[in-house]
């Protein structure tokens, strides 16, 4: 198990060349629970997880690991507690995968020590847990987008952050291999104890997967809370302003979101809203 | 690198450890190869000539002992001639394999992005129009090198992070410097042949030794320098997203990296002129002999080194007349540039 690390942030705002796209957000994200951040396109949610891990300066307001000023902290040792994986990495061509997830390892090594068994363990461990290690001897350029998917993860696993950001971990990956990638970020979570943030696109997913949910709408949070808690067909039209039933989903039990286009609708309206109180 | 006992290990980690070793020895195996061929070069430059001299009197000149026609021939000609070929070897090749990895695109090299031509238009501008000393032109050539690297970098700026946009824009002032390269050597009608084919492709031609110590100096600071850096060019090689999350302070490595290779190659330039593709060439061949996935710093040098040494001793014995160095690095480079560009319309920007 990982210690617990709190990462929060106060009145924090940001944006690019002037224009504001986060607007002023508190949140603090719940220590060794999986937290994903929703919202429709544009509506700071990247930004906002960009910003939570120093990739992009809060224009005001602060970030805080522990209740210290991230960009205060010197960076290596930041990047050993907090890490990242972003929407589009790029691979050297021709990098053996294993060689990749090494360089998860970066922060801990030194100058004239590089690599020590210490460092071999720790890929290892990551290729297990990504379920890649028969993978570890091949390019990385040759594999499908699901397996690189996995070996993405398993380089922020080789970092062993005890908080992981994760920017549309699912995005261009087939239904099969999104629902892989978040079981496997919920094994992560659940045998390592790793603090999980995540911006996803798709709020059914999100609603499934998501110990803590915060939604958000022009660059302000509008709910937060478990998904049981705050997703109502009120929050999914201030949100995604979207007509939609909320039912249980009989998988899961967690919220499932029908959208109500102007077509194919043919079924009535349940009248109830089953779901409760917002946050 | 640690002597931990291998039965600490979990059998998944042995793994790990074994194939990490086999990609490491074909490492050991490339750079030795490429040291040995180095050495072969260097060897084979004092004794190729007008007069073939043995070893033994190659070996008696680097020992500093008289022999009578050697001691001159070797000693005042031959050898500035091989140590200014290996220094701008080393210095092309690592500020080409330097910007080829941070901007993860083969084609943007300091000589297909214009910045050799900046300082090669501000060497003859300073030998031509301000008969400067070399001290001068050196320096001038640097300022010049680096204010043609800001300039592209600041036309280019809110391109792709690959660089497509950057690497058109530098094509373009590099061809708008050489252009002013040609326009002074017209102006320079004292100037022979030779003198002129240096700024215009490179040569080592009438290479002397009170010339090399700026380029000398560069090489043993910027080299290590860059060297330490490595580690950080490999984070950055994965984008800006992931080096900063792997911890590196992006911003000042990337300056000190660019700096760094910039500086090698205007030096390089001021030296032996531009001398056509090192640069270019140099990396790419590296991570075809050690494999991708570690630092090509080292082995970018070694194979600049060898394409200068190897393309000059060519230039100087394959033909009925002898051609500069850069003639034959040129006739080298272009194919595997057109290949590229066809590679990089295909792909839309970056390849």
């Amino acid at each position: 198990m990982t210690d617990q690390h709190t990462l929060s942030s106060r009145d924090l705002r940001a944006g690019y060349g002037g224009t504001t796209i986060v607007d002023g957000v508190d949140l603090t994200l719940p220590a060794g629970r999986i937290s994903v951040i929703v919202g429709a396109n544009a509506c700071g949610k990247s930004t906002l997880l960009k910003t939570l891990s120093r990739l992009i300066p809060a224009t005001s307001g602060q970030v805080l690991l522990d209740g210290e000023r991230i960009d205060r902290l010197p960076t290596k040792q930041l990047a050993r507690t907090l890490g990242l994986l972003p929407q589009q990495p790029i691979a050297p061509e021709g990098i053996a995968v294993a060689d990749l997830v090494g360089r998860g390892r970066h922060p801990h090594q030194k100058l004239f020590r590089s690599w020590t068994a210490e460092d071999d363990r720790a890929v290892a461990d990551a290729l297990e847990t990504t379920g890649v290690s028969e993978l570890a001897d091949r390019a990385v350029d040759e594999l499908s987008g699901g397996q690189r998917q996995r070996v993405w993860i398993a380089m922020a696993l080789a970092q062993e952050t005890d908080v992981l950001l994760l920017d549309e971990p699912t995005t261009f990956l087939d239904l099969a291999h999104q629902v892989e990638v978040l079981d496997l970020l919920t094994d992560l979570n659940r045998s390592r104890g790793t603090t999980i943030a995540m911006v996803l696109h798709d709020i059914n997913l999100a609603a499934r997967y998501a110990d803590h949910l915060f939604a958000m709408r022009a660059g302000r949070l509008v709910a937060t809370g478990a998904p049981r808690d705050v997703v109502t067909a009120d929050l999914v039209r201030e949100v995604f302003g979207l007509e939609s039933d909320v039912i249980p989903d009989p998988v899961s039990g967690s919220p499932l979101i029908l959208p109500r286009g102007r077509h194919h609708t043919t079924a009535v309206r349940e009248p109830a809203d089953h779901s409760g109180a917002r946050a | 690198m640690t002597a931990t006992a291998p039965a600490l290990l979990s059998p998944a980690a042995s793994a790990i450890r074994a194939g990490r070793r086999r990609r490491g020895r074909r490492r050991a195996i490339g750079i030795a190869a490429l040291s040995v061929l180095l050495v072969a070069l260097i060897v084979a430059m004092l004794m190729l000539g007008r007069t073939i001299y043995p070893l033994g009197d190659v070996v008696a000149v680097l020992a500093s002992q008289d022999v009578p026609g050697a001691s001159f021939t070797v000693g005042t000609l031959r050898v500035p001639r091989v140590v200014a070929g290996v220094l701008a070897g080393i210095a092309f090749g690592i500020a080409g394999t330097t910007f080829q990895t941070m901007l993860r695109n083969p084609l943007a090299s300091p000589d297909v992005i214009g910045i050799t031509s900046g300082a090669s238009a501000a060497a003859v501008f300073a030998l031509v129009v301000l008969q400067a000393s070399s001290g001068v032109t050196t320096l001038l050539a640097l300022v010049i090198g680096v204010a043609t690297a800001a300039a592209i970098a600041l036309a280019a700026r809110g391109g792709d992070s690959g660089g497509g946009r950057l690497i058109l824009i530098g094509i373009g002032i590099g061809a708008m410097l050489d252009a002013v390269v040609s326009f002074l050597i017209q102006r320079a009608s004292e100037w022979d042949v030779a003198a002129a084919m240096r700024w215009l492709t490179g040569s080592l031609n009438g290479a002397r030794t009170e010339d090399l110590p700026p380029l000398a100096i560069a090489v043993v600071i910027l080299a290590p320098l860059v060297l330490v850096l490595s580690r950080d060019l490999r984070a950055l090689e994965l984008g800006e997203a992931s080096a900063t999350a792997l911890g590196v302070r992006t911003g000042r490595a990337r300056l000190l990296l660019i700096v760094a290779a910039v500086a090698l190659a205007c030096f390089a330039t001021a030296t032996t002129g531009p001398i056509a593709f090192v640069a270019f060439l140099a990396g790419p061949i590296a991570a075809r002999i050690v494999g991708s996935g570690s630092s090509l710093v080292v082995p970018a040098a070694l194979v600049g080194a060898c394409l200068v040494l190897g393309a000059d001793l060519i230039g100087q014995f394959a033909f009925d007349t002898a051609f500069p160095v850069g003639v034959i690095t040129g006739i080298l480079g272009a194919p595997y540039l057109i290949v590229l560009l066809i590679r990089t319309s295909r792909h839309g920007g970056s390849s």
